[in-house]
């Protein structure tokens, strides 16, 4: 399915998100599933929690009790294929890159996509974060119902 | 006739690292460069790269291309010819340039090959209207001029220079309408995949474009199914309304300068086509001239910036000024690129390089 229309499959996706319990505090979410040769995720994590090695092809695993969910590793992805989960209450609030024009304000309610680029749900912002050392990728705190946790993928503004 | 130790002709990722080393060696450098600014395709680069940080990871294109000119500014004996084409490479290490006013002649002791590589075309109905864009075109209209190229575009090939181009589209405001694949699978990197599709757009794969239609300029794309011999399927065919049609099919290497010298060349389609046949130096079978980047082989352009420090390092040994740090440096590249091929990314150009070596006049 990923090979034909870039949609990874509901395993892939369930695979790269830890047990729910974990999901209390924030952890990040790689949604790498192919050996390409690219490790800044790996080097950009102050605590060591995600492990490719030597060959950089490998895809990166996740050391989850030594990922403190920082997102640090979010801007850092040249595929934009990393984001942290953590579930709160009824929400799953994520932190997702984006590197489009206008950015969203904290307060709006945007639309929330899934991964085929369907509308999924209303996405309130929590936050926006555009660091100069995220060179140009903001970081965007969003909260989506819980029940979106494994289907939500990034947010679009709403028109009208 | 001006003389230099080291020509490079191209100065993108690959001409600007052959640059690099052959100036820190103390060699004194002439770069020539057709178009206006340094830099090549880098220049229009606005995603972050892949790779480690030798390849300078997560930094975007553009910046690379002025981290690698910035390196070169401190050197004294680099000069540097923009807006200059490099017309004739002849016997004798003579290269002859003309800028528009002058033609000139240079003789370098090594001359390198870096001119990178031309855009690959589709035949299709139409192929000739306005709104039909190479992908090259587009980066150039909208990454360098800052200039929409249309309010709609249908975008042919997922390579991820088609994956990625989709996307840029997509952050200057274009819709991308779908993008469509004659192959049975996606081609580049399945995270740039994701990252349109989760924007709305369409791959569809076992697809091709049959005709552009419009009268003046494109106003829709008839695409059409094909079987798995690559035969369109009679009763698939459908029509997207769209202002442009965006080619991506792939790039072949400039191999033109060499074949005017006469170098062996050899056509390797793991390599692009025809590429110049090259010992482990990068050197040509003409003793001093030297090929790297899209021209020896397409490949990204993180493995071009390696194969570029590597050319210049082997070219100070053959001047007999070596590098001072030549040793540690040659193995530092030699392992980079080694890791950049080990993925299934790399085993195209594993393949293509090693059918390059059968049968070459140093084999």
């Amino acid at each position: 399915m990923l090979e034909k229309t870039g949609v990874p499959s509901k395993e892939q996706i369930k695979n790269s998100f830890p047990d729910k319990a974990l999901l209390a505090r924030p952890k990040a979410i790689l949604e790498c599933y192919e050996d390409i040769p690219c490790n800044p995720c790996s080097t950009s994590c102050p605590f060591d929690a995600i492990e490719i090695g030597p060959n950089i092809n490998l895809q990166p695993v996740l050391k989850v009790d030594l990922c403190t969910g920082c997102a640090l590793c979010v801007p850092s992805c040249p595929g934009i294929a990393i984001m942290t989960a953590q579930i709160k209450d009824n929400k799953a609030v994520f932190k997702i890159p984006y590197e489009f024009l206008p950015l969203p304000k904290k307060g709006e309610v945007w639309k929330g996509l899934d991964r085929h680029g369907q509308d999924l749900c209303d996405a309130t912002i929590e936050h926006v974060l555009l660091a100069k050392p995220q060179d140009r990728t903001a970081v965007v705190t969003v909260s989506v119902p819980v029940e979106h946790l494994y289907t939500f993928s990034t947010i679009e503004v709403k028109h009208g | 006739m001006i003389e230099k130790d080291v020509i490079i002709i191209g100065g993108g990722p690959a001409g600007l690292c052959v640059a690099k080393t052959a100036l820190e060696a103390g060699l004194d450098v002439l770069l020539i460069d057709r178009a206006p600014a340094l830099g090549g395709q880098l220049i229009k680069q606005t995603h972050k790269f892949f790779g480690s940080k030798s390849q300078y990871a997560k930094t975007r294109g553009i910046d690379i291309a002025n981290i690698l000119i910035d390196d070169l500014r401190r050197h004294a004996k680099l000069e540097i010819l923009l807006a200059t084409t490099a017309v004739g490479l002849y016997p004798g290490h003579v290269v002859s340039t003309y800028d528009e006013h002058v033609y000139r002649r240079y003789q370098g002791k090594a001359i390198v090959v870096a001119t990178g590589a031309s855009e690959k075309f589709l035949t299709f109905e139409n192929n000739d209207l306005p709104g039909v864009y190479g992908a090259g075109a587009i980066q150039t209209l909208m990454n360098v001029y800052g200039i929409m190229p249309a309010q709609e575009v249908v975008m042919v090939g997922s390579g991820n220079i088609g994956l990625i181009v989709s996307y840029q589209l997509i952050q200057a405001g274009v819709k991308v309408k779908a993008l469509v694949e004659a192959a049975s699978s996606i081609g580049g990197y399945k995270v740039h995949a994701s990252k349109i599709k989760r924007l709305g757009v369409d791959i569809l794969t076992r697809t091709t474009v049959k005709k552009a239609i419009g009268k003046d300029h494109v106003e829709a794309v008839e695409i059409v199914g094909l079987d798995d011999t690559w035969n369109p399927i009679a009763g698939t065919e459908a029509i997207i309304s769209t202002d442009a049609i965006c080619i991506s099919v792939g790039l072949s290497p400039m191999h033109q300068l060499l074949s005017m010298l006469g170098v062996d060349t050899k056509y390797v389609p793991e390599l692009g086509g025809h590429v110049p046949v090259l010992d482990d130096t990068n050197q040509t079978s003409i003793e001093g001239v030297y090929a790297c980047g899209d021209a020896a082989g397409i490949e990204e352009a993180s493995s071009a910036m390696m194969e570029g420090y590597l050319t210049g390092l082997c070219i100070a040994r053959q001047l007999h000024h070596p590098h001072p740090d030549d040793q540690a440096l040659v193995k530092h590249y030699h392992d980079q690129l080694g890791l950049l091929r080990e993925g299934p990314f790399g085993e195209k150009t594993v393949i293509g390089r090693h059918k390059l070596k059968e049968g070459a006049w140093y084999a």
